[in-house]
Parts: C-alpha cells; structure tokens; sequence
C-alpha cells in the first residue's frame, strides 16, 4: 500500500486509486466538477488541480494515480491561483443568472465559485450562445449554462446503457446534444439533472417550483417497484415537490428510476378524501361513521368462509398485517396478496425472495433471466446487470420474450417452458455454462409465474437452480424479481389463500364470495368479483374504487410512516413526509376503527404496538435495514407446462400503479415513448 | 468555421446511404488494419470514404452507415464527424477552397486571394456558387507556411498565390481542367523562388574532417 503525504498528513492509502480519493480519505477536500465516483474519468474540468512535489506543473488529481512517496499539497498559493484561474475560464461562457436558475441553492459550480473562485473576470467579450435541447419530458436543458464535464454523457453511455447523448463540435462549438433531435429513451434519465454540477439539467416538472431551502427533506422508500429504492421526500407544506435519491449501496447505489422521481404528480389527482357509500347505484360521500355501518349492516351473519381480502401491491407492512388480523376476526376470512396470480409459495422464504441481494449482482457470473425483462420491472436492478457486464467476464440469458433492449448483450435462448425444461435436462449448451459457473444466478420473473402453470415453472426454476448448484451455504442464485413493492411483506405475512386470486374469482362468480375487502388493490379483475360486496380501502380513485360499494379513503405512500420489505427481503422502514388529504386517514388506524365498529377490535392503539405485532407475526420485520436471508426447502408442484411464452407482466413501464396511472408526467413520457418504439418496429 | 458545424434539421435530407463495392472494398482494407473489437479506430477512414462517395459532405444517412458497419452507437461517429474540420456536414460545391488566413499568409497577402475567390465564385465564404463548382472557407494554419499564402483545393494544396494566380486557377477549374498543384511561382516545393542560393558548386579537395 502506498504511503503519501497529503497537506503534511502521512496516510496509507490502497493501491489503484486516485490522488483525489487519497485526499478525501486524508479529509482534504478536493473541488471538482466532471469527477464522479461511479463514472469514468474524464480528467476535462481541471478543477481538481492539485501541487505534487516534483511535477513541473499542478496535476490534475482524480485522474492522477497515487504513488508510493508521493507529496501532494492542496493548500498552496500555486493551488489557489489554479483554481482561481480554472473557475474564471469556466465562468467565461456560464451565464450570471442564479436568481433565475433552478440549480441555485444546490449548485456545486456557485458553491465552489464562492469557495474556490476569484471575485472577478477579466472578460469583457460577449458570451457564446447554445441552443437548448429537447431531452423529453423530465429533463429542461440551458445549454448556455453546460461547462462541458460530460456527467451526463458518460452516465447515458455507462449505467443506463443508452448511447444517445454525446459532445459534438469542439473547442467553443462544444455542445452536449444527441445531435439527431431525439429524446433520452431511458427509464433512468432523470439521473442525470442530480449529476449535473451546474443548471444545464434541471428537472422539468419540478421548474420554477421551489428553492432547497424551502423543503422539508424526508428519508423514505419508493414503492413503485419492488427494488425499495431509498428516496428522499422533499416536501413543502402537505405538498411533495420532488423525490430525490438516498445513497444505498446494497440497494439503488444512488440512481432512482424515472417514475420512482417523476410519478409524483399523481399524488395530488384522483385522490381519495372522504367516504363514499353506493346508495341507489351511485358512489355518495358519506362520513366515517356511515361508511363504517354499512360495512357493518352488510357483514352481519356474513361467515368467514364468504369473505375475501386482497392487499395491494404499494400497501405498507403495518397496513397488512392489521388486515390479516382483522379478516381472522372475521371467522377465518381469506386474505391474498398475489393480485396477479402469481404461484409464488409463501410456506419457504427462500421461494420468493432475492436471494444473492441486488449486491449479490456484482458477484454473480452467468445470470439466467427467466420472463423477465428488468429494464421495466426495475431499471435501476437493470443499471447493475449492465454494471456486472461492463465488468466483464459474465454470461447472461433470457428466457422469455422482451420488447426492449435490456442494455447489455442477452444469449437468447427461447421462449417458454419448454426451453426451460431443455436447459434443466443439459440439452443447451447453457446449461454446461450454468453448470461451469461459480456464483450462478437465475432472475426469476413475475412473467415465468403467473400463469395457471406457475407452479410448475417454480419447481422446474428450483429444481435447476439446484441442479447447477446455485443453492449453496454461502450462495443463493436463486433470485425471483418482484413488481410489486408490497409482496414479499405479504409474503412474509403469509397472505395466501388456497386458490389464490382465481379461487377468489371463482368465488365471487358463483356468488360464494359476498364480500371482498380490496386494500389498495387496483390490478385485480373486478369484473370478476360478481355481486360480491366490495369495500375498497386505498388513496387513488382507480380501478378498485370505481367498483366499490364502500370506499375508505387511505393514505399513499409518502404520507404514512410504513414498513416495506424489498424483492431481496430487505426489511425497510418509510418515514412520513406528509398527511393524507382531506378525511384519508392512515391505513392501519382505518383498519383498526373499523374492527371496533365490526365489535372485534383489534389489540393495538398505536404504531409501535402495530409494528410489535408485526414482529411477532414474522421476526424478519424487527431487522430493519438487514437483507434476512430466507431459508430453502421444497416448493413449487411438478406438473405439465404450457408452451406459452414467457410475457414480462409490465407492458407499459410508466403506468402500473394507481399513482402513475393519475400521474400526468408519466403520461407525458408515455406519448413521447410511442413514436419512437413504432418507429423501431 | 461555418462549414464545421450543421444542424442536421438545416441540411438536405439524404435517404439512404451505403457504400459502393468499391468504397467498401477500402473501408473492409482500413478496418482490418486494427484487431477485433477495435474496429471502431477505422471511423476516420470510413467516415473519409463516405465523404467522397457523397460528394464531398456527409449527410446523416451517411454516418448512420458508418456506425453500423462498425457496430458503434451513431452518437460516437457524429462526435467524430462534427469535431474534425476536415468533415464537411452540408452540402458544397465541386472544389472546396479552404484559404489559410492564419498570421504567416495573412501577412503574406491571403485577403486578396479571398477575394479572388469571391470574385470568380460570386458568392461569400460558406456558400455554393451558382454553377455549383465553388464554396470558399476560410481556415486556419495548414502548414505550408514557406509558401504562404496557399489553399487547399479538395485534396491538393495550391501555394504561392497571389490575386492574379488565384484567378487563373479558378478558371482553369471552371473550364474543367486541373491545374499542377504545388507553388504557383517558379519554385521547386518549397525550395528558393528563382533556383537554389546555396550549395550551388561542389565543393572540390577533401573533405574538411580530412584536412
């Protein structure tokens, strides 16, 4: 390890690193504009120079690598005049026009500017001209303002795997564009206005909105897919302005997707905020107390056995589980949280977990995707496939059908079930890859299991995974990749029924289902409900309100504190960043007002008694933060499968949830998506 | 430095563009001068090649083409196509006269060799002339500062200019004819205007080192 003196500080730092990073770990901080951990080095803002003893000239220091002996010196006249120097050569063409900027308040160039710069220019010319881009929907371009650090295209051309932007021209003709009058076609553009240093990139439905120093910032957890990106809620008065990234390494690193960012517009549509009871085939508002009585009325000398709940996809933990212990009041009433059909085996929590992690990626070498196509199911896990590639020496495979380029080159080797079946007997050469590998790993998507032979295709997925020893004691290849952020809590609830969604279908058709309690759950057929009696319990007027006969208007997610547990089984923990509006009360609390009204009240008041029952239902809830490794065993049910391909259940990215559906940024994207994708075909 | 960069929304629209067997023939010959994978090095070469079969410019369609045949995103090759000079990105006329103005020629009397060019063209830096023969752009240094002032023709320099001789250039390429390249004064390359100043004898006795 090379030893160096940084400032007049002896450190030991590793082996392969930067100057930059030596002197962040010494605790001198180092300004700089194109350097970005997680991007290559571009070494083309020079604000990093720093003095080594020796060099002739300042070096530039995130592109420098350490040296054993070397002396660098970051507090030097030299230095000062450097960065003095450099900072007025990239004010030359930066236009002075913070008070009208969005970046400012957040903007690395004013801060280091004041910090780092000189008080005054020396030039007197005019300042060049550039015209602004159109990157879609999310992202507002001043061009004017770009000083050329290439953020945004090495991120485009990096993690989200999209080569579309890039700098043309040269010298003072510079400019960042895609040249061609495109649009980004990426899941994870927004991204790029949190990297840019300076006002160039700012987020278009977020303009002219609010100042940083306006907004309360709140750490929480994004439930629009079941990655649990870590977010930071800002929020100004009851409304949420803007969601931005949490560091996470084991999770998001620190990108969110674009609907994680951008869906949020939808939280102030279509929402819920009082009551409603169909009187006369009409939805009329009606109080708590009226609600609650009719709900009574119609459950009364209901049995068990004819009542059915369904948890939705977004539901919290807490919400959950008081379901579950309200329907158990109700003589042993069904609960079910796979909306979607899918076979997923509740009885072993190693069946429907992540379990290498989203970590786990980076250590995995031949990835089988089966019916899944990450890049919309969750771009940012998608971000890390395209990561492990990039680090080469890695094979991946799908199986299944996917609509879009998934960023990173795919063995494509076929369609459905029966491929599978041929890769679980050693008839593809795959399966000698899989066989071969060290750290196998084997993406099981929603596609490959809901479908009437899920079962099958679970046990086949088992019986592979164990086959090609991805199963081990300090491996877990087997990985099944969610779309819903609420199922595996509902998993880990154990909120199956025998049967599942179609039993409860099949049920309401016959009319053995009288009641069906729909907890935020939106993605189910209510055609298929019959005359049961629907009691929707969510925030969004979307499918399931509009079929309800009693509507109970709940909270969304940034305005409950809520337990969430991830695709990999991470247990996570959602801070309130707001009140539901209008009579919306939180999810839990409407659940336990109304067990009293029903005469079975529940025997929890508050939140911290909530989340005690959760952990004695299931102790995975009490390790916050910790990924619980789940346990294996037998699951899945041998069986005939059907030839049918395997169909990736998101067929639109920007509209799966009740809040994207309401959400007028995300329909905004989707126009502006369509021509391109025909265009494609 | 009009001709560096072009809007492709401002210039005619090409439908289609490949390379003609024999294009393709030199583009495969470049391509293979690099190993494997590198293949994106060649997309000077290529874009070079496209160049000429399009006569003289690039249109989009033209590095599209380039970008699949060297399986590179299109992105790269426009920053490559728009970065160097030598790329033309619009349309221009048969013979593309690119006049050094920088400091040596300039002194040397470059302003009346653009007008010169003016004149016989008609029509101002960057634009086609009528006939479709000329576009003049100016640029800087090509490094025949010894025989200043000087232009580039297509491929060819042309030196020693001065007003009279630009025009008679000119009108020898009008008139479809392609004068000799090289100092348009009595000199050979860039050796002294009227035959060599020194070592004009050999010397005779031995060698100095010998004496």
């Amino acid at each position: 390890m090379p030893k160096m003196k940084i400032d007049g500080i002896d450190i030991e730092v590793p082996a392969g690193i930067s100057v930059l990073q030596a002197c962040e770990m010494a605790g001198v901080e180092i300004p700089r504009f194109c350097y970005h951990e997680r991007l290559s080095i571009a070494g083309n803002c020079r604000m990093c120079l720093v003095e080594q003893e020796k060099a002739p000239k300042p070096i530039a220091s995130c592109a420098m690598p350490v040296m054993d002996g070397m002396v660098i010196k970051t507090n030097t006249p030299a230095v000062k005049k450097a960065r003095n120097g450099v900072m007025e050569f990239l004010l030359v063409n930066h236009p002075l026009d913070c008070p009208i900027c969005d970046q400012g308040g957040e903007c690395d160039l004013q801060d280091q500017a004041m910090a780092y710069g000189y008080d005054r220019s020396r030039f007197h010319e005019n300042k060049r001209a550039v015209p602004d881009k159109d990157l879609g929907p999310l992202v507002k371009t001043s061009m004017n303002r770009c000083i050329q650090c290439t953020r945004c295209v090495r991120f485009a051309t990096e993690v989200a795997g999209v080569e579309e932007l890039g700098a043309t021209g040269r010298g003072e003709q510079m400019e960042i564009t895609t040249y061609v009058h495109k649009t980004l076609s990426s899941e994870m553009s927004g991204n790029i206005v949190d990297l840019c240093p300076v006002g160039a990139l700012t987020s278009k439905p977020y303009a002219f909105n609010a100042r940083p120093w306006e907004l309360r910032k709140t750490e929480s957890v994004d439930v629009m897919d079941a990655l649990g990106s870590n977010i930071r809620i800002d929020t100004r008065g009851a409304e949420v302005m803007r969601v931005l990234p949490r560091v996470n390494e084991d999770v998001n690193e620190e990108w969110i997707a674009d609907k994680t960012r951008h869906a949020i517009d939808g939280l102030k549509r279509q929402r819920l905020d009082r009551p409603y009871v169909r009187r006369d085939g009409k939805l009329k508002p009606a109080s708590w107390g009226e609600a609650f009585e009719a709900i009574a009325a119609r459950l009364k000398d209901v049995p068990g056995t004819k009542i059915a709940a369904v948890a939705g996809d977004q539901c919290d933990a807490e919400a959950m589980v008081a379901l579950k212990d309200l329907m158990a009041a109700l003589d042993g009433a069904r609960v079910e949280c796979r909306q979607d059909g899918a076979a997923l085996d509740a009885s072993v929590r190693g069946a429907y977990l992540f379990n290498a992690g989203i970590a786990g990626i980076d250590k995995a070498d031949v990835i089988l995707l089966l019916g899944t196509n990450p890049r919309w199911e969750a771009p940012v896990l998608n971000a890390r496939i395209r990561k492990r590639y990039l680090a080469g020496k890695v094979k991946i495979a799908l199986i299944g059908d996917t609509p879009v380029d998934l960023t990173y080159p795919v063995e494509h080797l076929g369609h459905g079930p029966s491929t599978l079946r041929d890769l679980a007997d050693g008839k593809l050469a795959f399966a000698d890859v899989l066989k071969g590998a060290k750290n196998p790993m084997i993406i099981i998507g929603q596609g490959a299991l809901r479908r009437s032979d899920g079962p099958a295709v679970l046990a086949q997925a088992r019986a592979l995974a164990e086959t090609v020893n991805a199963v081990r004691a300090d491996w877990n290849g087997f990985c099944v990749l969610h779309t819903a952020a609420a199922r595996v809590a509902g998993l880990d609830l154990g909120l199956v029924a025998d049967g599942g969604i179609d039993g409860i279908y099949a049920g309401g058709e016959k009319g053995d289902i009288e009641v069906v309690y729909l907890l935020a759950a939106d993605e189910v057929d209510t055609k298929r409900l019959g005359k049961a009696f629907v009691i929707y319990q969510g925030h969004h007027g979307d499918v399931g309100a509009h079929r309800a006969d009693v509507i109970l208007p709940g909270a969304a997610y940034t305005e409950k504190p809520g337990v969430y547990v991830n695709t990999e089984g991470r247990v996570q923990l959602a801070k309130r960043a707001g009140f539901p509006p209008g009579d919306a009360r939180e999810d839990w609390a409407i659940l336990r007002a109304l067990s009293a009204a029903l005469g079975k009240a529940l025997p929890y008041d508050t939140l911290d008694q909530v989340r005690q029952r959760l952990v004695k239902a299931n102790p995975v809830f009490g390790a916050i933060d910790q990924q619980a490794p789940g346990a294996w065993g037998a699951f899945g049910r041998s069986g005939d499968v059907a030839e049918a391909a395997f169909v990736s259940p998101i067929g639109n990215y920007f509209m799966t949830c009740p809040i994207s559906r309401a959400s007028q940024t995300m329909a905004e994207c989707m126009a502006n998506r369509q021509p391109q994708a025909v265009a494609a075909e | 430095m009009s001709m560096i960069t072009a809007d492709p929304q401002d210039v005619p629209h090409v439908q289609s563009f490949t390379f003609a067997p024999e294009y393709l023939e030199k583009a495969k010959e470049q391509i293979a001068h690099y190993p494997p994978g590198r293949q994106a090095s060649a997309v000077i070469a290529c874009l070079d090649l496209a160049q000429r079969q399009a006569g003289g410019w690039l249109p989009r369609a033209a590095m599209d083409h380039v970008a699949q045949l060297l399986d590179m995103a299109p992105i790269r090759v426009y920053e490559v196509a728009t970065f160097y000079t030598m790329f033309q990105l619009k349309p221009r006329g048969k013979y593309l006269l690119q006049v050094c103005t920088t400091t040596p020629c300039w002194l040397r009397g470059s302003d009346a060799v653009m007008k010169a060019c003016r004149s016989v063209s008609g029509v101002g830096p960057g634009e086609i002339s009528a006939d479709g023969l000329f576009t003049t752009v100016e640029v800087e240094c090509l490094g025949a500062c010894v025989n200043a002032p000087m232009m580039q023709i297509n491929d060819d320099f042309y030196e020693d200019l001065d007003e009279d001789s630009t025009h008679r250039l000119l009108e020898a390429f009008k008139r479809g004819e392609t004068p000799k390249p090289g100092p348009q004064v009595d000199r050979q390359t860039s050796a002294p205007v009227g035959g060599p100043t020194t070592l004009t004898s050999i010397p005779g006795g031995a060698a100095p080192r010998d004496r």
